[in-house]
């Protein structure tokens, strides 16, 4: 599947998904979308440049050990839980934050970096498995 | 108090550090901490002889009204102070006696995380505590027991004690809870007060049954006895300390303890008379038998316990008595003599009785210790010993057929203890200086530190002994019994009672059983092989038969292989959900909903899924097939969509995307045949499957839609969304907010799934490696 085509292509389409993926992540608290399914985009976009360029450059695109971001998901999403046990709350209550940016109000929230918890862990695990069964590099397809 | 219970656990973390520091210190300094805590103890004497007990409670789960209760009374403060007094001795003593061993500092701590366990056992109130304890001297002493992990013998015995001693862990649990239903209480004060309530009830059988179980196993009584001779695989300290004041006593203090509760009752003094009665005669049997120094120890510790557990059934205040004080003499000389055996096992080489001869010469100071420890063993005035025989005797004194079969037993038991004792402690330091494995020499100080002072101690006792009637005796007989029991020790051999004479009849056969030993071993050797079954080998068949057992159901569930493992999971399904729906009458519940309200575009959507179903059956190659499969998923995830769920649908269509992509690869990893070949009767089989799974979901679905559905959560949710959770996605916030906590779970099964998945590969990897260069040249 490693075509030209294909391959001068895909980080054009990978770029475009990672940034749909975030932008969905981003939005889930109020309209379509959320954690898990922006982790799937990501995880795709993986997957399409594991296809196109093969698992190593996948691997080096990702910086990460893709388990490393799995971990990281889980510890982020528990320790978001955890803050509120600071405010004399019960574990995962959450906490709102408004904050003025040049006029825009941009809400922060517990939630929120839980949702990007769920993200990671969604990327991190989902290509985890897709890299570790790529058997070459760009073979593998 | 809390510090009694607490410290001896910090020494033993602290204890392979101190190790490394102090070097051959550290015995000295780690010894501090249990004699700390006998000093602390010591401090318990005043208040507990003038009161009674000291309560000692710390709030543990307020929630379900358990406390962390101490209880200190005559009976726990005895066995406490036992516990932690030969506990310090015993700690100096290992730091000699395994000396320059890699292990010392993990040692030292196994056997404080020991004491410290049997501390609580002894001093806790609450019965879950007491059972936390009792497991917890189980583990430590299955560490302890199996030292020396690189000796196949050593690792039976530690298997053999944890496996015997747990038996009676759980009965002892199941026997609480019964007893906290019953008695309605966790603390054991609390229930001692309403003992008659316990007898009284119906379940006072099960419950007696449970407590013995666990006493009984845990004390080593026949026919739970072959483990403690086995346990003496364990280096010596351990032996001494495990059959002097702990392990082996817990049985005996939790039948001491459960007397003013389960006590008194006929059956009660049968049992216990009638299994202490045989433990003792068969331990000093077994004793005679052999012929090494330790085995020999081991199995009058059997006897030793066989005759305390007879004394508490007999449960007369002179009995009592005499188990309070033969407990104490008991510990101190069991103690004495496992660390002289110890001491001429490291300075001779052997600790063969028939070669060991003469060594009062080479080593007198242990030859003193010895004879002191053996005096009080055989009951020879002035020893403690001799006024617990004294004692014992007395309480079995009486015309009923239960108390004389009783005296006769403590008679012999006694006269065979009393040979054990002389064979052991006296037999070889006297005679002509025989050859041993090394040139005897006086042991180190530290390992003489402990038998001079345990075997002083015995006289010492009995030279007090008015004193030690009111201050030990007293209490705990007053705490065991419930009552208050006064004590009539004094310093006066009364010619005219037939007690001493009894005493000196036992006297009498022992010497003409010393006298004549060579017969009555070889005799008893060979009893023993004409019987040529022992529980010992009982309980191998056993652990075998349960592996085998274990085996063969392993390799009838888990028989690897996948196409079964998956009709059985998809036969369950089908199973699980055919047989509520169709069994409880469901079907009549269904109505079909109006056909023709479906609309053109939607048809089109059931037609592509129908479509991909049809590729699915229809491929040739599984390539095509896991495309159709995506095909058929997509519609589904279309339909989501066109009925107002877009994020399901939206992640249905990841979902389909990214399996299609999963599934190729997998493909292309396990290097399958492209076409899937299959039997006709297969093809029958998953079909079938198939379709009852469809089914039986299908007819659910529309089981659930027939009815009308509850919408009081989905109306709760969209109306707090907004104003709790700050957002109008109800299906996020459900996710992120409302059930985060769920959601946390499933992320942290996604990701242990993800590393499973990638350790599962790797492990392929690294066995297809020697595989790749003949596929690379392909």
């Amino acid at each position: 599947m490693n075509t030209i085509i294909f391959r001068t292509v895909a980080p054009l389409i990978v770029g475009t998904m990672l940034v749909f993926a975030v932008y969905i992540c981003l939005r889930g608290h109020n309209e379509p979308g959320g954690g898990f399914i922006g982790g799937l985009i990501a995880a795709s976009a993986i997957a399409v440049l594991g296809m196109s360029w093969g698992r190593d450059a996948a691997r080096r695109a990702l910086r990460f050990d893709p388990l490393t971001i799995a971990a990281a998901g889980v510890v982020l999403a528990g320790s978001s839980g955890l803050l509120s046990l600071f405010t004399g709350n019960a574990f995962m209550t959450s906490i709102w934050l408004y904050l003025e940016m040049g006029g825009a109000e941009v809400p922060l929230s517990t939630p929120l970096f839980f949702d990007i918890g769920v993200f990671m862990v969604v990327l991190g695990s989902i290509s985890a498995i897709g890299l570790g069964l790529e058997i070459d590099d760009g073979e593998g397809l | 108090m809390a510090l009694v219970a607490i410290a001896p656990f910090l020494a033993a973390a602290l204890a392979p550090l101190v190790q490394r520091w102090a070097g051959g210190l550290a015995g000295w300094v780690l010894a501090l901490v249990p004699a700390a805590v006998f000093v602390l103890l010591l401090g318990f004497v005043e208040p507990v002889v003038a009161n009674g007990a000291v309560p000692v409670r710390f709030a543990w789960v307020p929630e379900h009204g358990l406390d962390l209760s101490f209880w200190v009374d005559g009976l726990s403060l005895t066995f406490a102070l036992t516990i932690s007094g030969i506990g310090a001795l015993i700690v100096l003593y290992a730091g000699s006696y395994l000396k320059g061993h890699v292990h010392l500092g993990r040692f030292q701590a196994f056997l404080l995380a020991f004491m410290g366990s049997m501390l609580g056992l002894v001093l806790a109130d609450n019965m879950v505590a007491l059972f936390v304890f009792w497991e917890l001297t189980a583990v430590t002493s299955f560490l302890l027991i199996g030292f020396d992990h690189w000796r196949q013998a050593a690792r039976r015995g530690a298997i053999q004690a944890i496996v015997i001693t747990n038996i009676g862990g759980m009965a002892l649990l199941v026997g609480i809870i019964v007893l906290h239903q019953v008695g309605g209480a966790w603390d054991l004060s609390a229930m001692r007060a309403g003992g008659s309530l316990v007898r009284e009830s119906g379940f006072y059988g099960p419950i007696l049954l449970c407590i013995l179980l666990a006493a009984f196993t845990k004390s080593a009584q026949v026919p739970f006895h072959f483990w403690l001779p086995n346990a003496m695989e364990a280096p010596t300290p351990v032996s001494a300390f495990l059959h002097s004041a702990t392990m082996v006593q817990a049985g005996v203090y939790l039948l001491a303890r459960m007397t003013p509760i389960l006590g008194g009752t006929e059956i009660w003094s049968i049992v216990l008379v009638g299994f202490g009665g045989a433990t003792l005669l068969w331990g000093a049997l077994a004793a005679l038998r052999q012929t090494d120094l330790k085995q020999m120890l081991a199995q009058t510790t059997l006897a030793s316990l066989g005759l305390l557990v007879l004394l508490i059934g007999l449960g007369t205040e002179a009995a009592i008595a005499g188990m309070v004080l033969y407990f104490v003499a008991h510990a101190l000389y069991k103690a004495a003599l496992f660390m002289v055996v110890g001491a001429l096992d490291h300075e001779t080489g052997t600790r063969d009785l028939t070669r060991l001869s003469g060594m009062a010469d080479r080593m007198p100071v242990t030859f003193i210790a010895a004879a002191l420890a053996g005096f009080a063993m055989i009951g020879l005035p002035p020893t403690l010993g001799f006024f617990a025989k004294e004692e014992m005797l007395l309480g079995a004194f009486a015309p009923q057929w239960l108390q004389t079969l009783a005296l006769v037993v403590l008679i012999l038991g006694n006269a065979l203890l009393a040979t054990v004792a002389a064979i052991v402690a006296i037999k070889p330091f006297l005679g002509i200086v025989g050859p041993t494995p090394k040139s005897a020499h006086e042991a180190p100080l530290p390992m003489l530190v402990g038998p001079v002072v345990l075997g002083a101690l015995g006289i010492v006792a009995a030279l007090v002994i008015d004193q030690f009637g009111t201050l030990v005796l007293e209490p705990a007989a007053s705490a065991l019994l419930g009552h208050h029991v006064e004590s009539h020790l004094a310093w006066a051999i009364d010619w005219r009672s037939p007690i001493i004479w009894l005493s000196a009849l036992s006297w009498t056969l022992a010497a003409l059983v010393y006298w004549q030993i060579d017969k009555v071993r070889t005799m008893l050797i060979r009893m023993h092989r004409a019987v040529n079954w022992t529980a010992d080998n009982a309980f191998d068949a056993v652990m075998f038969a349960l592996i085998r057992f274990a085996g063969t159901t392993t390799r009838l569930l888990h028989h690897g292989r996948l196409e079964f493992y998956l009709v059985v999971v998809f036969a369950m399904v089908a199973l699980a959900l055919l047989v509520p729906t169709i069994g409880m009458g469901g079907l009549s519940a269904i109505t079909i909903q109006d056909w023709t309200s479906i609309g053109l575009h939607e048809w089109v959507v059931l037609l592509l899924a129908a479509t991909g179903l049809v590729a699915v059956l229809g491929a040739q190659s599984r390539l095509v097939a896991i495309l159709a499969l995506g095909v058929q998923g997509v519609a589904v995830a279309l339909i989501f969509l066109l009925f107002g769920a877009p994020d399901l649908g939206f992640t249905q269509f990841m979902v389909e995307v990214l399996s299609v992509i999963i599934l190729t690869l997998v493909m292309t990893r396990l290097r399958l045949d492209e076409r899937d070949p299959r039997p006709m009767e297969d093809w029958i089989r998953d079909g079938l499957l198939a379709l009852l799974c469809g089914g039986a979901v299908s007819l659910l679905l529309l089981l659930v839609v027939s009815g009308t559905l509850d919408t009081s959560l989905s109306d709760f949710f969209a109306a707090t969304s907004v104003p709790i959770a700050h957002g109008s996605n109800i299906v996020n916030v459900i996710l992120v907010d409302y059930r985060g906590l769920d959601t946390l779970g499933e992320i942290a099964v996604v990701m242990t799934a993800a590393l499973a998945v990638v350790a599962l590969l790797r492990t392929r990897r690294r066995a297809g490696e020697t595989f790749v260069p003949k596929d690379g040249e392909a």
